[in-house]
């Protein structure tokens, strides 16, 4: 038991908020369940964990030994989904377009990824004289750390939360905002105008949907009353009327600040139709412009894993986490309903990518100030008289139109602000 | 610099819906990629080096030189006669006549190269020849990795026979099998004729000989 209690001890007490003298969570800290496919993901931890002690190791030593195969865990299972999501998108995106897809490498070109590693692996890695060397060293690096940080707060399954931190959506955010500072990193040290201006127009995106992003996650926190993840999927545990799972887009603001939340993330992932950080017909790469090889690799590794974390996150503020949609499912372990959802939210950024062209820079601001952060404002209200109507009839009546109208309002006046301009480029004449 | 903001354009009838466009799009690209998987006319790539697209009867690019019968390099039609060389835009074709010791022409090709690096694909040589001796290909696979020796075709890899012309134009060779053979039966017409003439002439000189001798005799 001290065993157990020194394995999620001592990851919190090394967390932010431990070391910020915040409390950590002791109520997360429960004895595993029995059921053992709900135990499989931490397999391996607890075999280490056992073959450890079963070799006499100290307690430290066990702990430091779990919590390293834990982590492991975690990267390992998203490095696959990414080598695996590489070859998925450009299979899914040939197939919207009616084409076959990779399918040279291995079966059903499974072995894409594999070979599209070794393409970068050994390729020359090219630092322009003018670059700063060591930030454009850092970068890549700093744009794929936030993103396996933010994945170790998720609670993948009901006893698989790699780090239960109390705090842990502010944790995800404020280490969510790294990414930013990467970017920026990025484009500055490669010391050219093209990643200058990419990085630019990538820090204005991302910090215009980071509002509407956090704001609608706010909502959630007043509904649940608590910042801890895990809690927050527990909430949403249960059924309406015996069926409806009683996740928190079920209900009329969730529906809201999860729409919201679902366009602020694909633009904070930097997907079509928000990719303008590199949109090669304006800025060739962007801020990856003057990387290459391992380095670029990098870059996509941080943003496909960035993609799983904030998914991951939207699945767990809105789409119930790991709970099952349908009552009865109970027997199938949690986390398994956690990757189906994750499969089901990422094939459908695949299919909006397969869809819509790309915004302009123009829209793509206008869009996040002038529509998603006044309806991420207006969920909070929202929230708010649903929490404090009982959740019944009276909260539905109430909320629909106070949501409802103002966008439909805004989208009205949206779309009459844009229409199509005509630009007059008066000195290019 | 000014924007003028312009009306959005609105379809007689469509759905003005906020979204609904989107929605439209989506499902397009959703049939897209259900339909991929079922219906053959979707999915028109051609997995190129397992499979080939059929080519047209009007595709042609470098000239090969077409042979009868089974010896692919006596039976050639071509007569060295040098026309295609004297036409040809880019100078790419070389012919040397065979002659025999006595320097007589065997009206046949010594040597025949066509350099196919210089070679632009007109058609001209296929045009002049009045031996229906050289025709255009409809080979494509004709990278290489040495551009001197591989890229220069002698009249061994030039030669291809009439069936394989018959397979690659059907059309273009019917009508010139059917030419070929009908001046091949004038010309048997013509000896058969000539070879008849002659043996009426001898004929009549014999009788005439004869009643000649006759006459003498009866004299």
């Amino acid at each position: 038991m001290s065993l157990f209690a020194c394995q999620h001890l001592l990851p919190s007490l090394l967390s932010p908020e431990c070391l910020l003298g915040i409390t950590i969570d002791v109520d997360r800290m429960q004895a595993p369940s029995i059921y053992l496919p709900e135990m499989w993901p931490r397999l391996p931890q607890n075999l280490v964990e056992m073959l450890c002690r079963a070799l006499g190791a100290p307690d430290w030593l066990v702990t430091i030994a779990g919590f390293i195969v834990a982590a492991s865990t975690v990267v390992g299972v998203f490095m696959g989904g990414f080598a695996l999501l590489s070859l998925v998108e450009r299979k899914t995106l040939a197939r919207i377009q009616n084409r076959i897809g990779p399918n040279r490498a291995g079966w059903f070109g499974i072995l894409q990824p594999v070979a599209d590693g070794i393409k970068m692996l050994t390729k020359e890695d090219i630092v322009p004289t003018k670059a700063e060397w060591f930030l454009h060293l850092v970068a890549p690096i700093m744009i794929v750390l936030p993103a396996i940080l933010a994945l170790g707060v998720i609670p993948f399954g009901r006893e698989w939360t790699p780090v239960p931190l109390e705090l842990g959506l502010l944790f995800f955010f404020s280490v969510g905002a790294m990414t930013e500072l990467s970017v920026f990193m990025a484009g500055w040290a490669s010391g050219s105008k093209f990643p200058m201006l990419g990085a630019m127009r990538a820090i204005s995106q991302m910090v215009s949907y980071e509002l509407p992003l956090i704001l609608s996650a706010i909502g959630v926190v007043m509904v649940s009353g608590s910042l801890s993840l895990p809690a927050i999927v527990e909430k949403q545990g249960g059924f309406h009327l015996g069926f409806i799972p009683a996740w928190n887009i079920f209900t009329p603001w969730g529906l809201v600040a999860g729409l919201v939340f679902y366009i602020a993330s694909i633009a904070e992932a930097n997907r079509c139709p928000f990719d303008l950080p590199e949109g090669e017909s304006e800025i060739v790469a962007g801020h990856m412009t003057e990387y290459s090889g391992f380095k670029y690799a990098l870059f996509f590794m941080g943003e496909y894993l960035g993609l799983f974390a904030i998914s991951g996150l939207g699945i767990t503020l809105f789409l119930g986490g790991w709970q099952a949609p349908l009552p009865g499912l109970g027997f199938v372990p949690s986390w398994i309903w956690f990757f189906a959802k994750l499969v089901v939210v990422i094939m459908s950024y695949l299919w909006i990518r397969g869809t819509f062209p790309r915004v302009r820079i123009d829209q793509l601001m206008r869009f996040a100030w002038q529509f998603l952060i006044p309806v991420a404002l207006l969920t909070l209200p929202a929230a708010a008289i649903w929490h404090f109507s009982g959740r019944g009839f009276l909260a539905w009546v109430v909320t629909i139109p106070l949501l409802m109208i103002p966008w439909l309002v805004l989208t009205v006046l949206y779309n009459r602000r844009l229409a199509p301009a005509t630009r007059r480029y008066t000195f290019a004449e | 610099m000014s924007i003028d903001r312009l009306p959005a354009p609105k379809k007689p009838g469509s759905w003005s819906v906020p979204g609904f466009g989107l929605l439209q799009g989506l499902a397009v690209t959703g049939r897209n990629m259900v339909e991929s998987f079922y219906k053959k006319d979707r999915m028109t790539t051609v997995q190129y080096p397992e499979e080939r697209a059929p080519i047209s009867p009007n595709f042609r690019n470098f000239p090969f030189l077409v042979f009868d019968g089974d010896d692919s390099l006596a039976g050639l039609r071509c007569v060295a006669c040098s026309i295609c060389e004297k036409e040809c835009p880019p100078q790419c074709i070389y012919i040397v006549l065979e002659r025999d010791e006595s320097g007589k022409s065997l009206k046949r090709p010594k040597v025949f190269d066509i350099d196919i690096s210089v070679c632009m694909n007109c058609g001209i040589c296929a045009e002049v020849c009045p031996f229906d001796a050289i025709y255009m290909d409809g080979e494509y696979e004709l990278s290489t990795d040495n551009r001197f020796d591989n890229l220069l075709f002698h009249r061994e890899r030039l030669a291809k026979s009439a069936a394989y012309h018959a397979k690659l134009r059907p059309e273009q060779a019917a009508e010139v099998e059917a030419k070929r053979k009908a001046e091949e039966e004038k010309k048997l017409a013509a000896q058969a004729a000539k070879e008849a003439k002659a043996q009426a002439d001898k004929e009549a000189k014999d009788k005439a000989a004869a009643e000649a001798d006759q006459k003498g005799e009866s004299a």
